[in-house]
């Protein structure tokens, strides 16, 4: 079946099995293999990305379930050559290590702070507990997200 | 990483369409929602559906509202949701205390309560949830809608009162004075199936106990509706002790089955203690006392 | 609250020293870093493995010939196809054999059977369930405790000779007499059984590998993300009968690795082997439950221990280990010591005398015993003497940091050795405790506890002290598979003064390009950002035998630092003749020689190289060039040391344990970069979180493995883990050039004792009788402790 996703603002179509998972999709058709995954059970994250703006686990999705949506990856952060302030905090606060599961974290840090741009720290760790990291202990990634938040608000500030 | 087997999909943009394509493809199509129960499935090719109705775009399932004394739920209803809607926090709190412990908030963004009740999985927090609180829950098929307790829901492991070719559309709570409600986990560990979990429900009026609620999560081949507690309940007033013996009660009547979670007598144990800390829980609420 | 102790600022801030943010970050969090999956040649065609259902059975045939009829499957590879290419066993890094694919019977649930090559992923997984294998199930024992009863079914009737499931015959250290005379004199006796249960370091990325042959040439390249890319290209050639010189591996990005990526896998042999067979690239990728059932787990070890105080220190100590190895012998440690360097279990204590037995067993599990995070069963030995560390001190009536500190081995004593062979090179450990004790307030927090007990609050503190032994090895004792376990490195300074280090370590997220690019700019003084690692492609890089055992620093380190010395010394010979003067009269600042007595006559090194390589006048017999190489033989280990203190709180009712507060106070000796040490130590503490309290590889009596998703290897998350409080001291290692000492896997070895300590100070508070409870700490049997159940798990 043929499936059309825009994938970070690009629309992308491809014929496709209707059992191909949208990870797949992503990794396979504009070659954006910054998702990775890491499980078979929706309990790693590291394929999170966000569908029409939610964070989502694209391992626990079909690319057909995708068809006509709106996917944001890792790749589409960086935006006209500039860093998201995660992707900033994330280099800033030493909160990757393997840097496999680093691009599920932020993009469920980023759908965080778009929700909740002052975030607990007990509220960042909930909203990264969908994702296992095994390198970093999790500390610098809440510092990372925490600095994130507090860096958008400078801006906000300054603006 | 494991990939599903050959299947075939549609999407559909009604309940009746859906409806329709549940009759033409027979009992091998499954209706898919969220996906985070059955796709991990696929995946392990445990299941092998040969075609997948997808009702995602079934907007007119999602919704939480209240119609009179009924709070009515749509089955498309995510678990983010139920966990942040105001109209359950006021009647029903252990929507939010259920769904603070359901996986992670990344499938929380995706998962159906209708998908949740359908899977059946007797570790599944929300038949506990919906079960305490006397949920009727509303299933359409070719033959029109019916409306059943959940009680008469839940059939087996794994299997529901909703039958080849109908559709779970509405979850309806009725709103009665005087309610309070909580639900009570044990996890391994955050985003895990419960060890054991419990729902109470209580409705106090004239200060005894109105009407009663408990229901058990991952305590019995199926979500364990503990009738007894409320018999024991109604017409008494709140108390501790009463607490202490609806916890016995309960850890009697329960059905556990020992696995990699834990034995049966530490299950039977866990289920004593989270009944009366549910019920205590849910007696504070009602009684505006929750510290 | 937390308190993290920063490095105190030093007089002269050397500029490749502190907290250089990563280098390699740029890539990875833009999504730009290649993984194996991530790779993709034309042409390729992908595998998948069918994988034994049951732990003991025999083979009676395998029919492939549905499989072969799916559209898109190329081949169907079987134990009779490797067969004829010589390639059907092969051999483990210990030693022993092992099957490629199953031919004769399995011997492990999740074991290899059959190889499909197809298209695609999809297709060739669709084929698996079409193969038809015949099996005829056998006995099972999976209990380690059990394998050499006489009636336990022989799992390796493979192996002439082999009349029991006995892997290795008992192995000794230290003196049993005097460790006899120690007890007999001992006024105190404490006796306990401790299993280190089975867990599994589950990287992120699980393990696979693309290969690619090319006929015409004889090339094989190969994709593979493990710890030691020279050692596999060696294990290649000998196994496969290639020319080394042919095969280049190429590790790329690692998605961690924590010792499961040191072996050389079936999966492997069976890629390589299809490549050759099919005369294209293949890419094989395990799913998550085949990395779980079927690659190297780590522990898995039944301790019977004792100890032993006289006049108020510790004494004594002796165990007697059964090891289980699974269906082959493939446990990862250097060929002298088949327990790995367990016997440093004496611990951070100066015991008058000590004695280790270690044997041995096959049993119908997947084979490992790698160093999840640890130097070769350190963190066995670890685990083992802290508990009985407290043990005693519970035993005694003693407060457990007070016991320690009675029995450390004092600053005044180094080197020192102990009574199993081990030469300890630098400590001052009651210094280390000391400042455990005061970021914890551990006075305050025995006081808390006290009341806490007066309402039935169950407050746990545990401590733990640990030495370990990093940084494999001097030639003279430690190999791997012959090869001597020593480290080259390679420094090219280019024209413009920008250089090239090649180093033979790969990391797996241990920071590499950032550090190593640190080491040279401490000693040339070149900025760090004019450094490029090369690391992971053997075509590019010296030969070294891996990351793993926390080796990278003082190993493959030691040998960037003298490496750059060895720059440094030829620049000064350089920069003499341009300065018209001798070597002797020049001194050295960093980047710069300069005239003595004459500080603005200097040359830089940027000067220094652009001279090296221009047609100007060298040192006579001088060849041109900035270049260097070496191999370092590190003249002993190097030991790392910590004090742990971890603070728990159990639920009374439900049984369930919160880890409150963790206090890690590491001395590793000087810190390259403070910022990534701080990062492994973080790592390693929420791992062992993960072993304490969840992590577990179980199986039941007919040998299913009861934890192969993630749904049931239960990882600590973000929830779990505290903000972890850490300190240091800095006691710098004698022998390393920069007094260096790993630190990458000790608060993986620190950390499950002192939350097992906490666990059980915790339940004493209301279950006084309680003396032991094995890992994981778990709900359910953290309350079977609670009435008076504890028994290790299955």
């Amino acid at each position: 079946m043929q499936v059309t996703i825009t994938i970070n603002g690009e629309e992308v179509t491809r014929d496709v099995e209707p059992r191909m998972l949208l990870v797949h999709f992503i990794r396979e058709t504009p070659g954006l293999t910054g998702t990775h995954w890491g499980c078979d059970t929706s309990n790693c994250g590291a394929c999170i990305v966000r569908l029409d703006g939610q964070a989502v686990k694209s391992c626990t999705v079909l690319a057909a379930m995708a068809d006509g949506h709106e996917v944001t990856t890792v790749e589409g952060l960086e935006r006209d050559g500039r860093l998201d302030p995660v992707q900033e905090g994330f280099h800033e606060k030493h909160a990757l290590h393997c840097g496999f599961c680093t691009p599920g974290m932020m993009m469920a840090s980023r759908a965080l702070l778009d929700e909740n741009p002052d975030p607990t720290d007990e509220e960042i760790r909930t909203a990264i507990s969908g994702g296992i990291c095994r390198c970093t202990g999790y500390q610098n990634i809440v510092a990372a997200v925490r600095w994130a938040a507090e860096r958008e608000a400078e801006v906000k500030q300054e603006a | 990483m494991q990939t599903p087997a050959p299947c075939g999909y549609e999407r559909a943009t009604s309940v009746d369409g859906a409806l329709a394509a549940l009759a033409a493809h027979g009992p091998t199509a499954r209706l898919i929602a969220g996906g985070h129960s059955l796709l991990p499935m696929m995946k392990l090719r445990l299941a092998t559906p040969e075609h997948l109705v997808d009702i995602n775009d079934l907007d007119e399932l999602a919704y939480i509202e209240r119609d009179g004394d009924v709070i009515r739920i749509g089955a498309m209803t995510r678990h983010v949701e139920l966990q942040r809607s105001a109209l359950l926090a006021e009647h029903f709190a252990l929507f939010a205390d259920a769904e603070a412990v359901i996986a992670d908030p990344v499938v929380r963004n995706r998962g159906t309560i209708g998908g949740s009740l359908c899977q059946a999985d007797p570790g599944e927090d929300l038949s506990a949830v919906c079960a305490a609180i006397k949920a009727d829950v509303v299933i359409r098929g070719p033959a029109g809608e019916r409306v059943v307790s959940m009680d008469e829901f839940h059939v087996g492991p794994y299997v529901t009162a909703v039958a080849d070719g109908e559709i779970l559309t509405e979850i309806r709570v009725p709103i009665r004075p005087g309610a309070g409600s909580a639900h009570e986990k044990v996890e391994r560990r955050a985003g895990d199936f419960a060890i054991a979990a419990a729902s109470a429900a209580v409705w106090v009026g004239g200060g005894t106990f109105a009407d009663v609620g408990l229901a058990l999560a991952a305590a019995g081949p199926i979500t364990v509706d503990v009738t007894r507690v409320g018999e024991l309940l109604r017409g008494q007033p709140p108390g501790e002790e009463l607490f202490e013996a609806a916890g016995a009660i309960a850890a009697e009547d329960c059905m556990p089955m020992a696995d990699t979670r834990g034995p049966v007598d530490y299950k039977r144990h866990l289920v004593g203690v989270l009944t009366k800390r549910a019920l205590r829980r849910a007696t504070a609420r009602a009684l505006q006392q929750e510290a | 609250m937390a308190t993290t102790v920063e490095q105190p600022a030093s007089p002269e801030r050397p500029i490749g020293f502190g907290r250089l943010r990563r280098k390699e970050d740029a890539r990875f969090i833009r999504g730009q870093g290649t993984y194996l999956d991530d790779i993709r040649l034309p042409g390729m065609l992908h595998g998948a493995i069918l994988r034994s259902p049951f732990a003991h059975a025999k083979i009676n045939s395998i029919d492939t010939s549905k499989a072969l009829e799916l559209d898109g499957v190329a081949a169907v590879v079987t134990a009779k196809d490797l067969e004829t290419l010589g390639l059907a066993w092969m051999p483990t890094i210990s030693y022993d054999t092992q099957a490629v694919l199953a031919g004769d019977k399995v011997r492990f649930q999740g074991q290899e059977v059959a190889f499909v090559i197809a298209t695609d992923e999809y297709v060739a997984r669709d084929a698996l369930p079409l193969i038809e294998v015949d099996y005829e199930p056998l006995p099972v024992v999976v209990d380690a405790r059990k394998a050499l009863d006489p009636d336990a079914p022989l799992i390796r009737d493979d192996k002439p000779g082999q009349v029991d499931n006995l892997a290795t015959p008992t192995w000794e250290a230290g003196d049993e007499e005097a460790a006899d005379r120690a007890f007999a004199e001992a006024d105190v006796v404490v006796t306990r059984d401790i299993m280190y249960p089975r867990c599994h370091p589950a990287p992120m990325e699980t393990c696979g590998m693309i290969a690619d042959f090319d006929p015409k040439t004889g090339q094989l390249d190969i994709y593979n993300g493990n710890q030691a890319p020279h050692v596999h290209r060696t294990v290649y050639a000998h196994v496969a009968g290639l020319p080394e010189h042919m095969i280049r591996i190429m590790c790329n990005d690692i998605g961690g690795g924590f010792g499961n990526k040191v072996p050389v896998y079936p999966g492997y042999v069976c890629t390589i082997a299809a490549s050759i067979v099919a005369g294209a690239p293949v890419k094989w990728i395990e799913d998550r439950s085949e990395h779980l059932t079927s690659t190297g787990f780590a522990r898995d070890y039944n301790m019977h221990a004792s100890i032993c105080a006289k006049d108020g220190r510790i004494t004594g100590l002796e165990v007697d280990v059964i090891a289980d190895h699974g269906a082959w012998d493939s446990t990862a440690q250097p060929t002298k010591f088949p327990a790995g360097f367990f016997h440093i279990c004496s611990g951070s204590y100066t015991l008058d005398a000590s004695h280790v037995k270690v044997k041995a067993v096959y049993t119908n599990k997947a084979a490992g015993g790698v160093a999840y995070r640890c130097s070769f069963r350190i963190t066995e030995a670890v685990y083992m003497v802290e508990r009985m560390v407290d043990a005693l001190a519970t035993e005694m009536g003693v407060d457990p940091i007070e016991l320690r500190m009675r029995s450390f081995i004092a600053p005044e004593q180094f080197p020192y050795e102990t009574t199993t062979g081990w030469t300890y090179d630098s400590g001052n450990y009651a210094e280390t405790m000391k400042v455990a004790m005061e970021i914890a307030d551990y006075e305050e927090l025995r006081r808390e506890q006290a009341a806490k007990k007066e309402r039935g609050e169950l407050m746990g503190i545990g401590v733990a002290f640990f030495t370990e032994g990093v940084g494999a090895g001097p030639r003279k004792h430690m190999d791997i598979l012959g090869m001597s376990m020593n480290d080259g490195a390679d420094l090219r300074v280019h024209p413009s003064g920008k250089a090239v280090v090649s180093i033979s370590c790969q990391t797996q997220g241990q920071g590499h390009e950032t550090t190593f690019a640190q080491i040279v700019a401490e000693e040339l003084g070149i900025p760090p950002e004019d450094i490029e690692v090369r690391h992971g492609d053997t075509d590019k890089s010296p030969y070294g035998l891996g990351t793993y055992g926390s080796r990278s620093t003082p190993v493959s380190g030691a040998a960037v630092s003298l490496v750059s010395r060895k720059v440094r010394d030829k620049a000064r010979l350089i920069a003499a003749t341009m300065l018209e003067t001798r070597p002797e009269d020049l001194a050295w600042e960093k980047g710069r020689w300069f005239v003595k007595g004459d500080p603005e006559q200097g040359a830089t090194i940027e000067d220094i190289a652009l001279r090296a390589y221009s047609g100007e006048e060298l040192p006579a017999g001088m060849e041109g060039g900035l270049d260097a190489q070496i191999v370092y033989d590190p003249p002993n280990l190097t030991y790392p040391y910590g004090a742990y203190i971890c603070v728990v709180d159990i639920d009374p009712e439900t049984a369930q344990v919160k880890v409150r507060r963790f206090i890690a106070v590491d001395d590793c000796g000087v810190r390259i970069n403070p910022m990534i040490v701080d990062g492994q130590i973080h790592g390693g503490l929420a791992e062992g979180i993960g072993i304490a309290l969840m992590e577990l590889i179980s199986f039941d009596s007919e040998g299913n493995c009861l934890n192969s998703s993630f749904m049931d290897y239960l990882i600590p998350t973000a929830m779990e883990c505290p903000e972890f409080e850490l300190g240091m001291t800095v006691t710098p290692c004698p022998h390393h050039p920069l007094g260096a000492k790993g630190v990458g896997e000790s608060p993986n070895v620190g950390s499950p004792p002192a939350i097992v300590n906490a666990v059980i100070d915790a339940l004493r508070q209301g279950y006084p009788e309680v003396d032991h409870i094995d890992m994981p700490c778990t709900p359910d049997r953290v309350w079977a402790a609670m009435q008076g159940r504890a028994e290790p798990p299955q």
